[in-house]
């Protein structure tokens, strides 16, 4: 198992810098300019100044170079200095990655937005699980039973309409008309007493809700036909004729074996807890990595966009990784080495 | 009670709790005096010098001050200075070549420490230091010199005679920043100051309390301000994202913010949630004009590397440069319709580019309000230009067919939708064409879709200008501003026209003080760009912005900061 996990992590060494370079030249290709969105009223020659103090003046390999040192020395540097509030070196004199908007750290801006993206997005897919894992057992064990035929609509209706309807609908019917609910979310909340956390809890309903349909209705149809597969095998009627409770044969025996491919698809799905729900957190505000990723990508501020989609991409690479391990975990057939 | 029930029993119970506290808190002082502001673009940095984005320089207006700001009507009224230098008051140097301003005694930042007019030559300096990238570096034109006389007197000194002086620290985009604060950021360092550049000290109203990039401001009133009393507000969270639709129903349905800005959206749109009676919406008409610009090169594509260069004039386009094409074109066009459709209250048909300010908006153009297609192709048929079988325009194997582009925004594909129908009843046909914005306007050198670049025959676009005077917008137009290689196509004569009267005009502009021959200059230089059509005006544009009903003193500025007189807002 040991020497799987060091052979997979050493071919993620080069996935991951080819990867890093596709992404910084495809954004250095597209045709977009950090100056884009300023007033027009701001003349040509000022424009060309700003992109020089941003460092565009320099040719691509150079600007490509000193992202990798930022990134690969000069982050962790600094986050190593941090964490056990040290100083490694010059470290005044060491460039950060600085996003050209706010000209402000790249990784400090990340950092402060992960707590919004894990709590609403995290909560959905939390929900998300704890919705589909009940709905799919009931309806792979009572397949085609109202309860199936209701819960294979609504996992259609999640399946199909997409969040920034669903999203709205639920704004127009909560906040327009019944103002129940806020319409947008404010990050500086803090939760201090039990009123302030029922503020939370109304601020995050509606993202959360609203995600969680969307994760729930995938996860429940994977569950379902991952218990359906199983509930037809010998082992089954073995267990029955063993004289087992049904219900240890459906909870103990079948849902074991099944959540073995369900395990994996969740493992899988938590990168994208990180990247956000980039259109459910536009509609409500959130704010959070998503929102970061497209305010980022409109205004062309490159290195912002560069470090978290990376990022991204390092996640995905984990997570892939531990799904493999997850698996060999939980079915003791499957042996890697 | 076994301890599963015990725990339900207990969830429940907290919840009810919850509930019954969250609801039975009475609406108190502290939120009445408390504003939420909603922008739909976040703000990413509190320095307005490093921004230029209009909402970045907006939410730091409430925190640092200029030495003057623009009314709502465009006059000019002092903030940090105790009065507007003039030529009458010696404010303004006979030679027209320096400008002395006194500031108002006992100003305090909000940390406590006097204002003197040595924070103003620094802030002067900070932004001309060639490393910085400043945005607001053109209002620092010419300007050879800034200097503190003494404690309370700075003295600007620039290279030429200005007759509008008023540049440097007029308007939220040159405002004052605190020496103290800012002195180990000149320069390239400037991109390192995080921490002031997310809480610059200010002599504003408003302190930043906290500060979240691309997200939320929290700020508190300024104990220090000079006006006592003021500001009335105790607190104010300005938040930013989302889209402008979505920012105009927080405000005008569901009334959970005070006020949002720059709500671009459908008019019927708007007018369904002003039906909600909880706000109302402000327009403000600053210089915007949506205009066409006529492209009076060859764009032919076979012409390479010569595609819409002026060169000297050799290279004119096959029909646009007909002015009969050209008025017919904008005879065509029936204004008020795309007012209607597009714009609502929030757009007014306009003949001029220079629609404001009043003194200097020109009567001569009037006409083009009223469509005529019958004179245009009256226009057309007398220049030659025949119909052919498909109902399009010939004249000697060259076709009246128009390639037409723009950005991509729904307002824009929607206007030009309708331009394209009202040239079909003229006999020209037009293909419709959109680009992103960021590209449209980004200025690439190496990109073939930008505005400079100009590979159309027509485009569509709004442009105004800093501040109420047009000297500057004005001589964009100048023959030798004409896009090209020589200077990376960053020229600002777009539409490849030239005049010899202009250019004289030009010269005569900047030399003419405030006054009734600066006005008519500026009115004879609007009437000759519009009149030969090298532009045409559409719409003057307002800025939307959208209050709640229980906000009072808003007075909606086109010409400087919305936020410009916070201090006053109340409810």
């Amino acid at each position: 198992m040991i020497r799987f996990i060091t052979r997979r992590l050493m071919f993620a060494v080069p996935t991951l810098i080819a990867i890093s370079f596709a992404i910084f030249a495809l954004l250095d290709l597209a045709p977009n300019d950090p100056t884009g969105q300023l007033p027009l009223t701001i003349p040509p020659e000022v424009r060309a100044q700003i992109r020089d103090s941003l460092g565009l003046d320099q040719p691509f390999h150079v600007r490509y170079a000193k992202w990798m040192e930022q990134f690969f020395v000069n982050e962790p540097l600094n986050l190593l200095e941090e964490a056990f509030d040290i100083e490694i070196g010059a470290s005044s004199e060491r460039p950060r990655i600085r996003s050209w908007a706010t000209r402000s750290p790249v990784v400090d801006i990340i950092a402060e937005r992960m707590p919004q993206t894990l709590w609403v997005v995290g909560m959905s897919y939390v929900f998300g699980i704890l919705i589909a894992v009940p709905i799919g057992v009931i309806s792979a064990y009572r397949q085609y039973s109202w309860f199936d035929q209701i819960g294979t609509f609504i996992s259609m209706v999640g399946f199909s309409v997409p969040t920034f309807f669903t999203g709205l609908l639920a704004i127009i019917l909560f906040s327009v008309m019944l103002q129940w609910l806020p319409s947008i979310y404010d990050t500086t909340h803090e939760v201090t007493d039990l009123s302030s956390f029922w503020v939370q809890v109304k601020q995050m309903l509606m993202p959360v809700m609203v995600l969680a349909l969307y994760n729930a209705a995938q996860l429940s149809r994977f569950m379902r036909s991952a218990m359906l597969d199983n509930l037809n095998l010998d082992y089954v009627r073995t267990a029955r004729s063993k004289g087992l409770r049904e219900r240890a044969v459906l909870l103990i025996h079948v849902l074991r074996n099944s959540m073995i491919p369900v395990v994996t698809m969740i493992a899988l799905g938590v990168p994208t807890i990180f990247s956000g729900a980039i259109i459910t957190e536009q509609i409500f505000r959130v704010n959070g990595l998503g929102q970061l990723l497209i305010v980022a990508i409109q205004g062309a501020d490159i290195p912002l966009v560069q470090t978290l989609t990376f990022l991204f991409a390092v996640l995905i690479v984990l997570f892939n990784l531990i799904a493999d391990v997850l698996y060999g975990i939980l079915d003791p057939r499957i042996r890697y080495d | 009670m076994n301890l599963r029930h015990t725990l339900s029993v207990l969830a429940v119970l907290v919840f009810v709790a919850a509930f019954a506290r969250g609801n039975s808190e009475p609406a108190s002082q502290v939120q009445d005096r408390h504003l939420n502001i909603l922008y739909w673009q976040a703000v990413s940095i509190l320095n307005p010098y490093l921004s230029g984005g209009t909402k970045d320089i907006e939410a730091a207006s409430m925190v640092v001050e200029p030495l003057a700001h623009y009314d709502e009507n465009g006059g000019m009224v002092p903030v940090l200075a105790a009065e507007i230098p003039t030529l009458e008051n010696g404010g303004v140097a006979k030679d027209l070549r320096s400008v002395t301003w006194k500031l108002k005694p006992d100003i305090t930042w909000s940390d406590g420490t006097p204002l003197t007019a040595h924070d103003v030559a620094f802030s002067g300096a900070y932004c001309r230091h060639e490393e910085a990238g400043c945005a607001a570096l053109a209002s620092f034109a010419d300007v050879s010199a800034i200097e503190a006389l003494d404690d309370h007197t700075v003295r600007i000194t620039f290279k030429v005679a200005k007759p509008w002086p008023y540049g440097p620290f007029v308007g939220s985009l040159s405002p004052i920043i605190q020496r103290q604060q800012f002195q180990d950021c000149l320069g390239a360092r400037a991109q390192e100051c995080t921490d002031q550049n997310f809480g610059p000290i200010g002599t504003g109203p408003f302190k930043v309390d906290e500060f979240r990039a691309n997200d939320v401001i929290n700020y508190s009133a300024n104990a220090r301000f000079r006006e006592p009393g003021k500001p009335w507000f105790r607190t104010a969270t300005f938040k930013g994202g989302g889209d402008a639709a979505s920012a105009a129903r927080a405000v005008l349905e569901t009334g959970e913010y005070d006020y949002a800005w720059n709500l671009q959206v459908e008019p019927e749109v708007l007018e369904r949630m002003v039906a909600a009676r909880r706000g109302e919406l402000l327009m403000g008409f600053g210089s915007q004009v949506e205009r066409l610009i006529v492209n009076q090169t060859n764009d032919d594509s076979s012409l390479g590397d010569q595609r819409s260069l002026y060169l000297d004039g050799t290279n004119p386009h096959p029909f646009l440069s007909d002015p009969a094409v050209r008025r017919a074109l904008s005879l065509a066009i029936d204004r008020q319709v795309l007012v209607e459709v597009g714009y609502g209250a929030a757009g007014r048909t306009t003949c001029n580019v220079l629609p404001a300010p009043a003194a200097y908006a020109s009567a001569a153009n009037e006409a083009c309000k009223t469509p005529d297609p019958v004179e245009a192709n009256r226009l057309l048929d007398e220049a030659g230009w025949a119909r052919g079988g498909d109902g399009v325009r010939t004249r000697d194997g060259v076709r009246l067919s128009i390639l037409y582009q723009t950005s991509t925004n729904s307002v824009r594909q929607g206007t030009q939708a309708l331009i394209k129908q009202m040239w079909e009843a003229i006999g020209v046909e037009t293909e419709l064409r959109n680009i992103d914005a960021a590209v449209f306007f980004g200025a690439d050198p190496a990109s073939p879709d930008t505005f400079q670049k100009f590979y159309a025959d027509i485009e569509m676009y709004t442009n105004n200008f800093q501040g109420t005077d047009p000297e500057v917008y004005m001589a964009g137009w100048a023959c030798d501003q004409n896009p090209g290689p020589h200077n990376q196509w960053l020229g600002t004569n777009i539409p490849r026209g030239c005049s010899d009267e202009y250019d004289a005009l030009v010269e005569q502009f900047s030399v003419t003080p405030p006054g009734e021959d600066r006005f008519r200059i500026a009115k004879r230089m609007n009437d000759i760009i519009v009149q030969n059509q090298f532009v045409i005006p559409l719409i003057w544009r307002a800025t939307v912005s959208a209050q709640s009903s229980s906000l009072k003193g808003v007075r909606m500025n086109p010409w400087d900061s919305e936020l410009w007189n916070i201090a006053d807002w109340h409810r």
